[in-house]
Order: structure tokens, then sequence, then C-alpha cells
């Protein structure tokens, strides 16, 4: 069990909840039409982004997904700014032209999420090569579910990471599900961490478990920074909700949704606390507080924030 | 002056650019060593290493990806894809997202990528080696297209697409590569979205590109001695277009042909008639021709019956001539 002081542990419980209220807040302003488009929730997957950007500064890079919220916010984005973007407005980083799929924040090394199914896995690849080339102990965290490993893009990403030694930590959220259709119908293998093998890259699944994750992670991150190459995690996690807000799931049997319920990783981040005497019952219920309250001025602050000027349309699109 | 090869000319630019800016380096498949597969790079492995020419598995989808990412963290990638008919299996990289990082994220990202690539026929390589794809990328917002025609062009312009912030494809005709031309001893750039009047003329403005300059020069010849006097202008940027230089001409013509060797249908040409027609009709004499290839794959064995040239250039001379209104 890896050993962290009192003050991480407490600071990665309360992002994970950070992420778990964003989500649900997300998920009632996009059902009141505040918010058009797709919106792609990880509820039930907070473990990993948590597990693993606590080991990174804002100097390293990460590359995400659509389903993308709680790696950016693990990655440090601030709640105002993330609203905003979600919400369309200008003061977004993104001046409220990426929305939730494509969200980027270059301050805090967000490479952006990706509304391509695997796209993102070579622009994290460039990252990775970019913090070589330049001699900076940066790496690069790229984030993707079990889906994208069927994309020729991950074969050919992990290829090349393997023969040029980059530093890169390769972190798929195995949750069973690419879009509508379980693993069984589309893998033969039961472990995503099998395909590392074969481009000489060590891989590892681990459960849905924050300081099994954590710990995982801090020794592929140190592996890369010391330049020891790249490094596949498998988390084995569970989607709660469908590939989209408003996905009713009905290609999928309700006791598979309650079982994924019953395996929540912050109930077990939260027990293992309570347990090991880290906090309170009134100390968690304080943070779900705290957070709450963040979070409800995060979406106030993107409802007061300014839509984009039609006349920006054609801003940024050359330098 | 001097005299070198197109291939040289390319490989000048890379040197140059290499030499004066630590961020560009070279990466593709056989750019090290091997020099290229048709010797863009050869000796430069020698000179910058294994750290700044890049060789890569057979993974065009994974490098081009690569490329943005490295861009976005800094880096001015050059990307090398051997054969524009590759291109195909990248265009994620190239469309979704190269081409967009700098608009969807509101500028935080820099795209200074240049992607070179040979496309064409004549050397019989077949449907799969020698198409000419430019108007797919001149359809994408965010990316910029050139096909320089000559080795003092191609310098030029490869080298101002290395300083370019944006993502610029550099097409090259196969059939230019060894293609001898004269260049200046000192440095110079040539400015993307600038076209070139490579022969001035009064009655016919024809407007080409890349390996179709050369045969609008030889259709200028055998048409002067049939006192038909064309003016050859070689757009250079396909994307954007010197549409300044090309209505200039329009205006002191009053015919215009269009010639590309891409298939004709939804061609660059397509876009040049439309904008001439739209803003320029009242000086148009004549209805505008356009020339290219027949809407079919490039043949291996039927490629002299498939390749749009000279004689076909000719031939539409003189029917705008012949079609006054």
């Amino acid at each position: 069990m890896p050993r962290l002081s009192k003050k991480k542990l407490i600071d990665c419980y309360r992002q994970m909840v950070r992420i778990r209220k964003v989500e649900e807040k997300l998920m009632e302003v996009f059902a009141n039409g505040e918010i058009p488009g797709f919106l792609h929730v990880c509820i039930g997957q907070e473990a990993a982004p948590v597990a693993v950007c606590s080991h990174l500064t804002d100097r390293d890079h990460m590359a995400n997904t659509h389903r993308g919220h709680g790696h950016a916010i693990a990655k440090g984005i601030a709640l105002d700014s993330f609203m905003a973007e979600l919400f369309g407005r200008s003061n977004g980083p993104c001046r409220g032209r990426s929305g939730s799929m494509h969200l980027a924040d270059a301050a805090k090394g967000i490479l952006g999420a990706n509304g391509i199914v695997g796209g993102g896995i070579p622009i994290a690849l460039g990252a990775a090569f970019a913090s070589r080339y330049l001699d900076e102990e940066s790496v690069t965290v790229c984030f993707f579910g079990e889906g994208a490993t069927d994309e020729g893009a991950f074969h050919e990403s992990m290829n090349i990471a393997a023969v040029m030694n980059l530093p890169i930590i390769f972190v798929c959220e195995n949750n069973k599900w690419a879009e509508f259709t379980p693993q069984s119908v589309h893998m033969k293998i039961g472990n995503v961490s099998e395909r590392a093998q074969s481009y000489g890259i060590e891989g590892v699944t681990v459960p849905n478990d924050f300081l099994t994750i954590y710990e995982s992670a801090g020794k592929a991150v140190a592996k890369a920074r010391a330049k020891g190459g790249p490094t596949l995690i498998e988390v084995d996690c569970d989607r709660w909700y469908g590939h989209f807000v408003g996905d009713a799931q009905k290609y999928r049997s309700p006791e598979d949704v309650e079982r994924a319920r019953r395996a929540d990783c912050i109930a077990r981040f939260e027990n293992d606390l309570k347990k090991q005497k880290k906090i309170t019952a009134a100390e968690l219920k304080e943070i779900g507080r705290q957070v709450q309250e963040e979070v409800d001025a995060a979406v106030e602050f993107a409802r007061q924030s300014p839509m984009p000027d039609h006349e920006a349309l054609m801003d940024d699109l050359w330098a | 002056m001097r005299e070198i090869r197109y291939i040289e000319a390319i490989k000048e630019a890379i040197e140059e650019e290499m030499d004066r800016d630590r961020r560009v380096f070279l990466i593709g498949e056989d750019v090290g060593r091997p020099g290229g597969a048709f010797g863009a790079s050869r000796g430069l492995y020698d000179k910058f290493g294994p750290s700044r020419i890049v060789d890569t598995p057979i993974s065009e989808a994974g490098f081009m990806g690569m490329a943005a990412g490295a861009a976005a963290c800094g880096l001015r990638p050059i990307v090398e894809i051997m054969f524009m008919d590759f291109m195909t299996v990248c265009m994620d990289g190239i469309v979704n997202q190269i081409a967009k990082m700098r608009y969807m994220f509101g500028s935080q990202y820099a795209m200074p990528i240049v992607i070179r690539t040979p496309c064409g026929g004549g050397l019989n390589a077949g449907p799969q080696h020698s198409q000419c794809l430019e108007a797919w990328f001149a359809h994408v917002p965010g990316l910029k297209v050139v096909m320089p025609s000559s080795p003092y062009d191609v310098k030029g312009v490869l080298k101002s697409a290395i300083r370019d912030d944006n993502p610029v494809i550099v097409v090259e005709n196969k059939a230019l590569h060894a293609l001898k031309g004269e260049i200046p001893e000192e440095e110079y750039l040539f400015p993307i979205g600038r076209a070139d009047v490579k022969k001035a003329g009064a009655d016919v403005t024809v407007v080409v590109a890349s390996r179709m300059v050369h045969e609008a020069l030889r259709a200028a010849g055998i048409l002067a001695d049939e006192g038909i006097d064309i003016e050859v202008i070689d757009l250079i940027s396909i994307s954007p277009w010197d549409k300044e230089m090309v209505f200039d001409s329009i205006t002191k013509t009053h015919h215009l042909v269009i010639a590309h060797e891409a298939v004709t249908r939804f061609g660059f040409g397509a876009e040049i008639a439309a904008t001439v027609a739209g803003e320029l009709m009242d000086e148009l004499d004549a209805p505008i021709e356009r020339v290219g290839a027949p809407f079919v794959p490039v043949p291996f064995g039927l490629e002299q019956a498939y390749l749009p040239g000279v004689d076909h250039i000719v031939k539409a001379v003189k029917s705008t001539l012949a079609r006054q209104f």
C-alpha cells in the first residue's frame, strides 16, 4: 500500500467527490437545456483520473477522451473555467469552441479531449516526444477506453512508444462498454493489458480502487521520468450511466448496472479512509457540502458568463 | 545563381531551416539513413542525428498524430508522407486534429507543421501511388496547401511553410523531383499565397500548378506558332490562392483555362472557375475551360491515356477562343 499523507488522501478523496458532483450537476443542467450538444459522464470511473493525475504537475501533459471531465478536473482545470467552456461561454479556456468533448487547457498541460475514439493517443506520443526532444523531465499520460484499443491508432502508438522509449503512461479505463457494445463482442481477450506484451511494453491490470491505481501509476510515472519507457495500465472499472447522457442503456441488464453501482470507487475509498481512521463521518459530510457549494458556484459563474460574440466566428483559424 | 534539382532544393530548404531553428525536425518512414524514399533527406541523418531526423515504423496515423502533439508542445515538425496516397491512412491526424487544434482550442495551441508529400502519375506506379489529392485538403479549414513547380519555388515556399505557424501541406509532383533549375546563392523565401506569372501573354489566362506548369509552357510554344499568346500563371499556393493575380490576368486576356493533374470533377479548378464566374463574369469573353484527369483511378498500364498534358491544354485554349459569347 502506498504511503500517503492524510492531507494527500483527503485531497484526492475531495477531487473524486468533485468529479462526481460536477457530473451530477451537469446531467441536471443538460436535462434542462442549459448545455447543448453531447455529454458523456464518467460517473463510477472517478478513481483512475485522480489516482493517476495526482502524480503529475502542470508541466506534465495529458491527452484524454470524450468522457473526459474527470481527467480535466483531476489534471487541475479550474472549475469556473471548466464550467464556462461546457456552457460554451467566451471566457472558457477554448473560448467556447470546444465544449465538453474537446476541452483543452494548455496552462494545465491538458492537450485536449477528443471526439475521435483513439484520436488522442498519437497526440500524446508527440507530447512525450517533445519532452525528450527538449530535455524536459515531464511525462505524458494518455487516457482512453477499451473500445479505443481496437483502433489502429492505439496499436501504432503502442509500438512507436516502445521503439522510441517515450516517457508516456497509457491508461485504459476498461468500463466494459464500447459505446453500446460489450467487450466480449469486440475483443477476444479478457484483459486489455495483455496487448502491451506484443509491443514489448509492461502491461498491468488493476481494480477500480484508488489506492491500488495510485501505487501502480506512481511506479509507471517514476519509470517514465527515469527514461524507462512506457507502461500500459488497465483499470477494471464500470460505467454507471449510458454512453452519453440520455442513453437509456436498453442494451444492458439492470442487474449489471446495479452491480456497477455497488462497486462504487468513491464509497470504497471512503470506507478505506474510515477504516484507517484518516477521516470521520462528519468530515466526509463537510467535504461533500463544500464541494457541492463549489460546483454550484461554478455553474452560476458559467451562467453569468458572456456568450461568444458572433463576430468571433472566424477568429483563431490562422496564426 | 547555381543549378540544382527539385529534390535537392527540398533538402536544402529542410537543412537550412534545421540549422536556423533547433525546434525543427523531420519525421517519416525511411527518412534517416536511407535519406527518404526519393532522397529528400539524403545526408541529413549524418548531420543532425536520429533525434532530429526521426525514422518511424510504417505507422502514418501514429506519427501524424505525433506531429500534432509535438507541435502543441513547442516543436516544429516536418512530416514526410512517402506518397500522397498514404495521406488517406492518416486523415484523422490531419483533418480532425491538426487542422482544428488551433481553432477549437481558442489559439491555446499553435500547429506549425509541414506535411511534405509527393503526388502524381508518370511512373506507372498504379492507382495507389499516383493520386493528386490536393483538393481534399484545400477543402478543410485550417490547412494551407502548396504545389510548387520548380526548384526555386519549392525551396522558397518550403522554407516559408516551415516558418509558418499554421499547418501547410507541401505537395511535390514526383515527375518534378529530377527537374533542374536555377536558384540564387543567397537565402530567400517565397511567400505562401502568391502566384507567379511563368509566361506573360495577351490572349488566354492559363492557371496551373505543379507538373502542369511545364505542360502549359510547352503548350505556349505550340500555340505561339499559331499566333495565340497565352499567359501561364503558376498558382504555387492552392489554398489560399492568389485571386488578385489571377483576376488581373483575366482582366487583360478575358479568357480562362484552368489545368491540373487531379481528376477534373471537384478539383481546385472548380473553385477557381466558380469564383471567377461569380465575381468577374463581366470580364470573360468566353466560357471557362477546365483541364484535368478523367474520373477514374490512375491505371498502371493506361497511364498515358489517363494523364492530362500539353495536348489537353492546347485544345482547351483553342476551345475557349472559339466559343466567344
